[in-house]
């Protein structure tokens, strides 16, 4: 399932998404659940704020830490995402 | 300290606190020990405030509130709003008797994060019986409060041989409620559920004709309802990984303030569970010799301990292997590697022979008479 280029990502309302000081990571937390995330995952994930399609994401990310060709890697992050509830799509306009 | 060998100690993530024995319900199958009664004085509000604050720097943030019935807590909403200020993710785990719309409300208000509601049954009556009271319409009339007051709403229904002939309407009734989650929990046979295992353990082909339709409702549901199936582990191969490892994640905390490692850890012998009224929490955590009594995996024998899946199961439950064989030390028997598979299979043989449960004999209800007069026998 490819994402809509024209979409925006929102992180879910029934989820929550926090630093945790004692595991030294981001959380995510919700019904009988808790992963434990990446450094880079939080990372996208923060980025969801309901104002940012794909490449707006990406471009932001590349940009905070100075690399290029992320494109692939967030797109397949953000499937996953959406796949695990985690964040809703809608459309921009 | 036996067991713990070279394990690296990791950071509690869960933490069970079971704010009370008392109950309006009396299921048969219900977790607490049976001997409950014994265990009726209460930690009070200043313990409880402590226990989440020592637990919340320890590293727990997924806080079960539960119990007994929490809501006959009438400190609550005090221990709620503490839990969300340390940043705890909290759960309320209830009957749904005693739910007002205002209680409803001022849970929100103070940070409560989603609330567990149980059904025994999509069908009145049955539901009533199983609860021991009149209890179904108000059930329904609370699911849909707490989604209309924007909490996550997990219905959990506890499957036995009562009940299992009822999953598609389970499923459906889950549907109708607009559940976000629906945990479709076999009854793992601890406490009340083993003194009733006769009359509430399904036979093999009962447990995988619900299984199947549990299976396919949760592919088409996917996206809308999330459904966890916790499989009965005497019909499974291998054992369950309990409590992802004897003290790596989960903390229970009893009424009465015993710290525990699983919540039927009170029945296991000579374990020496600690209590909150006289060592910290990360006293407990850290230094008792009831969470390092099992860590690691320097307490197992073969055939665990050089099998290739103890890192997966951690060698089963332990309370399972002490119920079978008498030794806490034992591989749990639901593993077919175990020497003592046979004792699990007796068992589902005379469910399915019948001769286990004959017709009409009646269900020991959960409630204070029966703890009381069970624990002097």
């Amino acid at each position: 399932m490819a994402l809509d280029p024209n979409s925006v990502f929102q992180f879910s309302p029934t989820h929550r998404l926090q630093w945790e000081e004692t595991q030294q990571k981001h959380v995510i937390l919700y019904p009988e659940g808790l992963v434990e995330l990446s450094d880079s995952a939080a990372e996208i994930l923060k980025l969801c704020d309901g104002t940012r399609d794909l490449s707006e994401m990406v471009t932001a990310l590349e940009n905070k830490f100075e690399t290029t060709d992320l494109m692939d890697d967030v797109a397949e992050f953000l499937e996953a995402a959406l796949h695990n509830g985690w964040i809703r799509e809608r459309s921009h306009h | 300290m036996a067991g713990s060998g070279n394990a690296r100690i990791t950071n509690p993530r869960w933490l069970l606190a079971e704010l009370t024995y008392r109950c309006p319900l009396q299921c048969p199958y219900c977790s607490n020990p049976v001997d409950f009664a014994q265990h009726l004085d209460e930690l009070g509000t200043e313990d409880w405030l402590r226990v989440l604050s020592e637990a919340r720097a320890m590293g727990a943030v997924q806080l079960g509130l539960s119990g007994g019935e929490p809501l006959t807590r009438p400190d609550l909403a005090i221990l709620v709003r503490h839990a969300r200020q340390l940043g705890y993710y909290s759960n309320l785990i209830t009957s749904g008797q005693g739910l007002t719309e205002e209680r409803i409300v001022e849970l929100r208000e103070a940070g409560l994060d989603h609330i567990q509601i149980s059904i025994q049954s999509p069908e009145k009556t049955l539901n009533d019986q199983l609860a021991g009271t009149e209890s179904f319409e108000n059930k329904k009339a609370v699911a849909r409060l707490v989604k209309k007051h924007g909490y996550p709403m997990v219905l959990c229904v506890v499957i036995h041989r009562q009940n299992i002939h009822q999953m598609r309407e389970i499923l459906e009734m889950a549907i109708e409620l607009q559940a976000d989650y629906l945990e479709l929990a076999n009854t793992q046979y601890y406490g009340w559920a083993l003194l009733n295992r006769a009359q509430l353990l399904p036979t093999r082909a009962q447990f995988e004709e619900a299984e199947a339709i549990a299976q396919d409702y949760k592919a088409r549901l996917q996206g809308r309802m999330k459904i966890y199936y916790v499989v009965p582990d005497y019909y499974e191969d291998r054992p369950k990984a309990c409590m992802n490892g004897w003290g790596t994640t989960f903390l229970t905390i009893a009424p009465d303030g015993l710290a525990l490692p699983c919540h039927a850890a009170r029945d296991l012998p000579g374990l020496n569970c600690p209590n909150v009224r006289d060592m910290s929490i990360e006293d407990i955590w850290l230094h008792s010799e009831a969470f390092n009594h099992f860590r690691g995996e320097d307490w197992m024998r073969e055939p665990c301990r050089t099998c290739p899946e103890r890192t997966k199961d951690f060698g089963g439950c332990r309370c399972q292997a002490f119920q079978f064989t008498g030794d806490m030390n034992a591989t749990d028997p639901v593993c077919g590697l175990s020497p003592h598979r046979a004792l699990v299979d007796r068992v589902i043989r005379a469910t399915e022979s019948g001769e286990q449960a004959p017709a009409g004999q009646p269900l020991t209800f959960r409630n204070t008479r029966n703890s009381r007069l069970l624990a002097t026998d």
